[in-house]
């Protein structure tokens, strides 16, 4: 056991650290997010020259090779200053999944343009009615003279407006809640028959959804055997759950560091209110619970990448757990605590409040983890 | 980073496995399990065997008798030991005075206490609350009157966990009666039979006899028995608070504790299947399973860069908290697992040797004893407010 950095980790948290600290103030945010697409291509473009975008992506394929620990040192820090672009999404989460279920030629087309931070992904895995669960799955692909056609309808795919390819789920075999039967396909989003709706999420980073209407794609832009991609799918649902708990923590410290300037500099009554116990306590329960979602951050990223097992399952159903409760937590006390000025559009605090509860219906909420953990308990 | 033992450590751990399995006797281990009274006797048997094998002071330095262990080894130590059943140690002398002595004491202090502790021949406790001293320790009111090479004691100490097993009392007591609050205190050590100390019992809400009042009527103590300087007592106290608190997160119990729970809910039947089964049962255990995984997780963190930088910090005062909380829902847990069978009050089941008339399941007698019992881990060792206190002023500044 060991909870010490080496010195390459260290220099690649200093990296991102004078990154987002040169190129992402609050007002720079603002900008972006008004902006088109809702994020900055210009910085998404120095992730990639600086080769942070080539971490989480395998060495054969032109990337670093980073562990689960490297996304988290990425993560934090976008977390901290509450990045908008889909590095998770695309990064992590897609390029793992084209990682782990496409054949050669596939990962040697396309991971080396994903590392380099050329070609952005985004995953739709979510439908109207599945409520995080993978296998819900109604879309369709059915076999055709030279490729699958689709059709179904997707929601929510962060950063699905901006992605060059997005790796979408359907049922090529099947009822809507079984396990079998669900293939990943590569979609070009310009293909002829999808229609993208893009709007902002409360929380800030863009997402859309996607209807197919009779979408022809190519044989080639399957994923992995077909009626077979589910194991993936939970795989690396759990490695970006990894990177969204390291998010979270970064925005957690933030969150709770804005706080804490607050109670010291704002007067009542005469006194600074940090003064007052009852808000004292209150802070230190928030740094209490900030304790235990770093720790599970950590515990994530230390299993993500291991080999699949109840035991990981376990782990990171637990730390999403930990870590969305912490930081809905953390999100209410700090409004509470600055009061009115908490709740204004102007201040960063509140963006971070939106982040810190709304991470919790991506990739599954409390609930939801708490099941999974409770199905998964060991009975001695 | 890496979360996961190392092979020497796994190697470790099943030596340490493999001792206690043989070496922790059946009969103490069936105590701790089903929560029937220890003797003093069953504490000390224990404490002699670890003691044989050079692992009771695993604290302790190593030229002292200690082990030398990392943070992860004693981690694993008092895992596995909690897993079989064994009882926790006591720690007022070993853990407590023990540290204090090493870092205050004279090499005369030294050279006499240590041995002692480490074969048992003394069992310490500790004379820190009075009935005026509780969370506000510093207002204490025992006095030591300085009369040539001995101090004068008298007052009152409270909450004496286990004093009517002990022959030796370290306290708190007041020496200069004008200075600040926790200027004119000291560290005394005091021999429980000395003239004019007389110890009385209180029965707790489970009608256990665990804690007592110490009275001292002109109590006298040699000026040998000072700890430290006289009137930096305070400093001692603190030392050894910071030490109590960072053992009271008590994960290794939490997590026999745990285990057991499970065990009961999956004998325990609802609906005609186990309660382990009932969904709504099964996700307050999952959640109190993870809760105590986020704990262990954070206390590991924090005793490995105590570790590396020193003496733990505040941050402790987190570990007390939340370990005292998720050991105090786990025993909620198991006292509701046991639905009506929690209910019968009958003393003479906590007896080991009681061949018990009533046809209820071995394990039922003692969690709800046990629940209210663990109600004092959010009060001792400074409560759970004070330790807030402690988070606001030292990690938070505020």
């Amino acid at each position: 056991m060991d909870f010490t950095l080496s010195e390459e980790q260290q220099m690649l948290q200093d990296t991102v650290v004078r990154l987002v600290r040169d190129s992402y103030s609050f007002e720079q945010r603002e900008q972006f997010y008004r902006s088109e697409p809702g994020f900055s291509w210009a910085f998404w473009q120095q992730l990639g020259e600086l080769g942070l975008c080539s971490v989480p992506i395998a060495e054969a394929h032109g990337g670093f090779g980073g562990s689960g620990v490297d996304n988290l040192l990425i993560m934090t820090e976008l977390g901290r200053n509450l990045c908008l672009e889909p590095f998770l999404q695309s990064q992590i989460h897609g390029a793992g999944l084209l990682q782990q279920l496409g054949n050669a030629q596939q990962c040697e087309a396309l991971l080396p343009r994903v590392a380099s931070g050329e070609l952005q992904l985004a995953v739709a895995l979510e439908e109207s009615q599945s409520h995080y669960l993978l296998h819900d799955v109604q879309t369709r692909a059915v076999v055709v003279d030279g490729g699958w056609k689709l059709s179904g309808h997707k929601v929510v795919v962060v950063g699905g407006h901006s992605a060059g390819l997005i790796l979408l789920s359907a049922r090529t075999a099947g009822e809507p809640l079984d396990e079998q039967g669900i293939s990943l396909f590569l979609l070009d989003p310009a293909s002829v028959g999808v229609s993208r709706r893009a709007y902002p999420n409360i929380d800030g980073p863009h997402a859309c959804d996607v209807v197919l209407d009779e979408v022809f794609i190519a044989a080639d832009s399957l994923l992995g055997e077909p009626g077979r991609a589910l194991p993936a799918l939970r795989y690396q649902r759990g490695r970006a759950i990894a990177a969204q708990c390291a998010e979270a923590v970064g925005g957690m410290q933030e969150a709770f560091r804005l706080t804490l300037d607050y109670l010291k500099t704002r007067q009542q009554f005469g006194a600074p209110i940090g003064k007052f116990q009852v808000l004292q306590h209150r802070m230190a329960d928030m740094r209490g619970e900030l304790e235990l979602a770093s720790s599970m951050a950590i515990l994530a990223a230390c299993v993500a990448d291991e080999v699949d097992s109840e035991e990981r399952s376990r782990r990171l159903a637990a730390a999403k757990f930990v870590v969305v409760r912490a930081a809905r937590f953390i999100a209410e006390q700090a409004i509470q605590l600055h009061g009115g000025i908490g709740m204004t559009w102007e201040y960063n605090l509140a963006h971070h409040a939106k982040r810190l509860v709304m991470l919790s219906h991506q990739l599954g909420d409390d609930d939801h983890h708490l099941q999974a953990y409770a199905e998964l308990l060991k009975s001695a | 980073m890496d979360i996961n033992y190392t092979p020497a450590e796994l190697e470790f751990r099943d030596e340490v496995r493999a001792f206690v399995s043989v070496a922790l006797p059946d009969d103490i281990a069936a105590k701790v399990r089903l929560g029937k009274h220890l003797s003093k006797d069953d504490h000390q048997r224990w404490q002699r065997i670890l003691a044989k094998r050079g692992w009771y002071a695993a604290n302790w330095p190593v030229e002292h008798g200690g082990t030398g262990w990392s943070v992860v080894q004693k981690h694993i130590f008092e895992e596995e030991c909690a897993a079989f059943g064994a009882p926790r140690l006591i720690s007022f002398g070993v853990n407590m005075v023990a540290p204090v002595i090493i870092k205050f004491g004279t090499q005369t202090q030294k050279d006499h206490y240590l041995p002692r502790i480490l074969s048992g021949e003394d069992w310490w406790c500790q004379g820190y609350s009075e009935p005026g001293a509780g969370s506000d320790l510093a207002s204490l009111k025992t006095r030591a009157v300085r009369d040539g090479e001995h101090y004068i004691v008298n007052g009152q100490k409270t909450w004496t966990t286990l004093g009517q097993h002990a022959n030796m009392i370290f306290c708190l007591v007041r020496t200069d009666p004008d200075a600040q609050q926790q200027r004119g205190i000291s560290f005394l050590l005091i021999d429980m039979a000395s003239p004019g100390i007389t110890v009385r019992p209180i029965i707790t809400l489970d009608g256990d006899h665990e804690v007592n009042e110490v009275f001292f009527d002109n109590v006298r103590v040699p000026v040998a028995n000072l700890v430290g300087e006289e009137n930096q007592g305070w400093t001692c106290a603190k030392y050894l608070l910071t030490h109590e608190r960072t053992g009271q997160a008590g994960i290794a119990q939490s997590k026999a504790a745990l285990a057991q729970l499970k065990q009961v809910a999956a004998r325990e039947l609802r609906n005609g299947r186990p309660l382990l089964d009932d969904p709504l049962f099964r996700a307050q255990v999952a959640e109190v399973e993870i809760q105590l995984l986020a704990i262990e997780v954070s206390t590991l963190r924090i005793l490995a860069a105590a570790q590396a930088g020193g003496v733990p910090g505040a941050e402790s005062s987190i570990l007390k908290i939340k370990g005292s909380e998720i050991r105090q829902a786990i025993s909620h847990l198991l006292r509701k697992a046991l639905g009506v069978h929690a209910l019968p009050f009958v003393e003479e089941e906590l007896d080991f040797d009681h061949a018990g008339e009533l046809r209820h399941a071995d394990y039922s007698a003692a969690p709800a004893g046990q629940y209210f019992n663990l109600r004092k881990l959010s009060i001792y060792g400074g409560s759970n407010e004070i330790q807030k206190n402690i988070i606001a002023k030292m990690i938070l500044e505020l």
